[in-house]
Formats: C-alpha cells, structure tokens, sequence
C-alpha cells in the first residue's frame, strides 16, 4: 500500500502526463529542469491544484480521479508538505508552528503542545521552541517545517526543494539530517528537486522529468551510470552519444567510431566521464584507444578543474587540471586530439 | 563642454529641489497647513477648559465617539468579509461588485443621506416594511447616525483590508491546507493574523471619517442635541451662534485627526 499517481494535466502550453508509485518508506526524488512541471506535480499530490485526469490514490484510499469527479481537498488528505521557503507562519512560535496541523485536525490545545514539543525536541530545537520563524536561521526554519509536515503523522510527505532557500554551507548539514529525518518516516516521501545532488543524496529512487513526461525511472546509481537523456547526462556530469553497436564497435548517429568496453549489439547510449577524456597536441598512439579531432568550444571552472567544452565528430566534456590547461593553451577554437580509454566508455541499451 | 554641463546639472539635482517646483510646492503646504494654524491662533485657550466641559459639548463628543465606535464595528464584521470575497473568490462580476460597494468614497454624502431615506425611512424601499412589521423606525434616531456614518466610512475599511489582503503571501493559506485546516479556520488562523496590520489601519481610518461625517448624518438623522448632534453638526451649529465654542470644538477634532495620523504612521509617514 502506497502512492500510486498518474497525473494529467494542462499548464499554459506545458502539458503535464505522468506516472509513478511510491511505496511505504520509500523517498522518491522527481528530478527536472526548471518548467518541467516538478512543482505542479507536488500541488496536484497535496490537492491544492486539481488534475485534468488521470487517478491518485493513496493506501488504496482514492484521492483524484477527475473522470469520475473525485476530488479530495487538500485539508481531508493524509499528507504533510515542506515548502521552498519553508513557509512558516510568522505570527506563531516554533512550537505553536509544529502544533498548528495537531490543532487544525482536532487535537486538543494542551495535547498538540505536547506532542508538538516533541518533534521540537527530536528536531533539536528546545532552545527555539518559542522563537518566532523570523529569528530562525535557514536550516532551523528548515527542521521546523519538517517537524510541522511530520507531527501530523501524514502517510504522504511532500518536500518541494526542500533545500533551496539555503546556502551551501548550511545545506550540506541540513542534508545529512534531512536524510536521518526520512529514514525514520514510516510514510511514502515525494521529493521534488533541480539539484542531482540533493536528488541522488536523498532519494531511494528517481524519476526524471522533462516537458511534462517522465524520461527516466531507475535508483540514483543506474541513472548516473546510464542516463538516458543529455539533461540527465548533463546533471549527472556524462557526455550522453547515441548509436548502433555491433560487439565492441559502435557507429555514432554522426558517423564516428567508438570503441567500448562491453560487447553488445542493436541501438545503444554511449557515456563517457569528463575525467576519462585526455587531450593532447599531437594525434596519441597505442591501443584500445579512442581517438577524435576536436575544437574547443568553451571552458568553465569546476570545482578544482576546468570543464571543457569539446566540438567535433564527437562531442564531449573533458576535466583537466589547471596546469594541464595552461600548458596545452587551451583557447575557445584550438584544435586538439581527445582520446579515451575503451574500458573507460559505458555502453548500455536505448 | 555641454556634456560636462549637464553632468554637472544632474549632480545639482540630486541634492536639491528645482525652484520649478519648490514653489508650487511651498504653496501647496502653506494651503493645507495654514487653516489649521489660523484655528490654533484663534483658539480661545483661557476659556477652552470651561467650553469643552459645557454639557452640549460633552453630550456631542460622546455621541460621536460611541457611533463611530459603532459604525466601525459594524463594518469590520461585515466589511472585512467583504473584503475577503473581493481579494479571493472567483465570483463573477466581482469588479463590479468592488465599483458599486465603494461609490460612497466619491458619492457626495447628503446624496448619501438621501439615499438612506429612500431605502431605510419610515416609507424607504426596506425601511416601509420593517416599520409596518414592527414598528422600528430609523431616521432622526441615534442609530440612523451610526447607519449613516456606517455607509460613508464603511468602504474606507474594505478598501484597506482587500488591499492588505491581495498583498498577503496566499502560499500560507495554502501551507495551512496541507496541515488540514479547513478553509474557516485558514482564514481565522493564519489569514487575519497576517492582515491584522491592513485591518488595523482600515478600522482606524474607518473610525475617522465615521468621527468626522456631516452630510449623510444631518440628512437623514437630523440634528437633534442628545441623539443625532455629534461633533461636526456642533461645530458649524456653533458657528452662528457661538464661535469661539465652534473653535473649541473643532480643536477637539483637530487632535482626534493627529492622533489618528500618529496610529497610522508607520502605514503612511514612515514610507518613503
């Protein structure tokens, strides 16, 4: 017994059909672009936009079916959600924040203090229990709207980048805890999310979406091996090619030639890492090798190295150091040769 | 050369006022604020004590005080769900609904006064059935002054808190949904709490033009001592026969209104 979604619906020219379960305790994270319908998704499950079709139902329990006009409104649902921005109400303190779901769905006044202050405590914030949001930092803003979706006891929870109203140093904590706070929750969790990191950190599995639809399923491990779309391959920080492979040989849709580790055969992805791609001045030798001209298209920093943005028959992301760059002269329009191990290319079927 | 001139210009006017428009400016201060100077110069100030504790002038001032009490509660009960169902229902024809609830802003108020007659007097549209079915009747009464003063300030109060309202982060109402508050009680947890300020300042402007209304009130509750003669029907009845005591009263006025403005500023002065 779980969530069990396919949701339809039309926003503006987007059109939104997509499909997916989410089983009891497990955290699912819907990963896209900006646009790509994530947070309508979220507003759909929680009942505050209504669908165009398609059915929801959570633990058996039906909660919208449009065809057959069934709409459960939000406040009759099972379910606790953690906002962008926490949202949390300014005029009450933490704990009358973390009480306000007990209140509203029936709790007497003294018995949500209560229950109230434990989720305060567990969130370890006794110290702020009567602080107003204002005072809070972000990622203590960020365990109260926790604490104030889960008090309820929901059997859905619904975080909507619950990690991007804070700054970097702060996230990295609030993560970690976040994904203490979710192995505890016995409930079906929806994560929506732009950031794979969050993502892949959080989520038991992933569903990926892009102009509506959903591109990929699979656990944070087989989508960052195997991605299947360039937006993916792009998060994920994989050159994304696709092919026809005969045993080890695949024929790029461009023409070109790559050699691969695993032998298999029909229409295939090739995903090569940034840090397995070398450049050099002149043509390299020795083999099995993989060997293309290519220009240089563009040049980022990235963390400690330089992202490389390579054009040519194949196009690829190459990482090199700093000194690597300044002694190869890497300008946008150079010409060099890029060269990748076979055993280093991860060809897998489309 | 011109260039380095017209840089200099801008550097000018950024520190100054233009005389183009200081003096219309000055004017413009000198109107508004001269009036109020000319009555503080000729404020009987020796006999101000004696005249404001005269019986007519306390009845008066307590009658206004406690109608415009009035008429401001009233329209907080009824106008800030009014102005809920402009800044948030889908109701159609709701702009027209805005149009016609706020025309006494522009509606002079003795055609207000009128209107009332019409609609609430012993022979008015509601007023005619309700005397032939009990034998209440509103005009020249101590309630058709808080009725008058009700419809004149009323709108001041709806137009405040559907402001306040329309400005108000809708997102918590619907973080109060997901926590499964039902609607009646997102608007009394969360909604109010967050506009309290917009409806604070609504009812205080509300109360101040209730204090201040003449035309409506003269028109249809009359003007007699006790029940209906509130402040400002003082004060220009006193006029003709006992001007200092005009003075006095509209002194007392003068204050309610800064006070008034005080309560606001944070609203008004304060913004820059």
């Amino acid at each position: 017994m779980s969530l069990d979604a396919h949701v339809v619906l039309q926003r503006g020219t987007l059109h939104v059909d997509v499909s997916f379960e989410v089983g009891p305790g497990e955290v699912l994270a819907v990963l896209g672009p900006n646009g790509a319908g994530k947070s309508t998704l979220l507003r759909v499950l929680a009942g505050l936009t209504a669908p165009h079709g398609g059915r929801i139902s959570l633990d058996g329990k039906l909660l919208d079916e449009p065809a057959v006009g069934i709409r459960v409104p939000p406040h009759h649902r099972p379910i606790g959600m953690v906002f962008q921005d926490h949202l949390l109400f300014p005029h009450l303190s933490t704990v009358d924040n973390v009480a306000f779901g007990l209140r509203a769905r029936g709790e007497s006044r003294q018995a949500a203090r209560a229950i109230a202050g434990e989720w305060v405590a567990r969130m370890d914030l006794a110290d702020y229990s009567s602080a107003k949001p204002r005072s809070l930092s972000g990622g203590q803003a960020q365990r109260v709207a926790l604490a104030r979706a889960l008090a309820g006891d929901p059997r859905l929870l619904l975080l909507d980048e619950p990690l991007s109203a804070l700054d970097a140093r702060t996230k990295l904590d609030v993560r970690a805890d976040l994904r203490h706070h979710l192995a505890d929750y016995p409930g079906a969790t929806v994560l929506v999310t732009h950031d794979p990191v969050d993502a892949m950190a959080l989520a038991d599995r992933l569903v990926v979406i892009e102009r509506g639809r959903v591109v990929q399923v699979g656990t944070p491990v087989e989508v960052s091996r195997r991605p299947r779309t360039d937006y993916v391959a792009r998060l994920v920080g994989l050159s994304l090619l696709s092919g026809t492979a005969q045993g080890r040989a695949v024929v790029l849709d461009s023409g070109a030639a790559v050699q691969v580790a695993e032998p298999t055969n029909g229409p295939v992805f090739v995903a090569i890492r940034p840090a397995a791609v070398a450049l050099y001045r002149t043509r390299p030798d020795g083999s099995p090798r993989n060997v293309w001209a290519v220009t240089v298209g563009g040049v980022t920093p990235y963390g400690e190295t330089l992202r490389v943005d390579l054009h040519g028959e194949v196009p690829l992301t190459a990482d090199v150091t700093p000194e690597a760059a300044a002694e190869l002269d890497l300008v946008i329009g150079a010409r060099f040769w890029a060269s990748v191990k076979a055993n280093e290319v991860a060809a897998y079927p489309a | 050369m011109s260039q380095r001139g017209r840089v200099e210009r801008q550097v000018d006017g950024a520190t100054g006022v233009p005389a183009v428009l200081l003096v219309p400016a000055a004017l413009a201060v000198a109107f508004l604020v001269l009036p109020l100077v000319a009555l503080l110069i000729r404020a009987p100030w020796s006999t101000l004590g004696s005249l404001l504790a005269e019986p007519a002038v306390r009845q008066a001032l307590r009658l206004s005080l406690i109608s415009a009490s009035l008429a401001t509660l009233i329209s907080l009960v009824v106008g800030v769900p009014l102005a809920w169902v402009l800044a948030r229902s889908q109701l159609r024809g709701r702009t027209i609904l805005r149009a016609l609830v706020t025309v006494p802003l522009v509606l002079p108020p003795v055609v207000g006064g009128v209107a009332l007659f019409f609609a609430l007097g012993r022979r008015g549209v509601v007023g005619g059935p309700l005397y032939d079915a009990t034998g209440v009747s509103f005009p020249f009464t101590t309630s058709a002054v808080v009725l008058a003063e009700t419809f004149v300030a009323m709108p001041f109060l709806i137009i405040t808190v559907e402001g306040a309202l329309r400005a108000a982060d809708r997102r918590y109402e619907d973080a109060a949904a997901t926590l499964g508050a039902s609607r009646a009680t997102t608007f009394r947890r969360v909604t109010l709490p967050l506009v309290a300020p917009g409806i604070a300042a609504g009812a205080v402007l509300c109360w101040a033009r209730a204090l201040g209304e003449f035309g409506a009130t003269i028109t249809f509750a009359g003007n007699f001592p006790g029940t209906t003669r509130t402040m400002p029907l003082a004060v220009y009845l006193a006029l003709e026969s006992d001007p200092e005591a005009a003075i006095a009263l509209s002194l007392v006025m003068l204050a309610v209104s800064l006070f008034t403005l005080m309560f606001l500023r944070d609203r008004w002065l304060m913004r820059t």
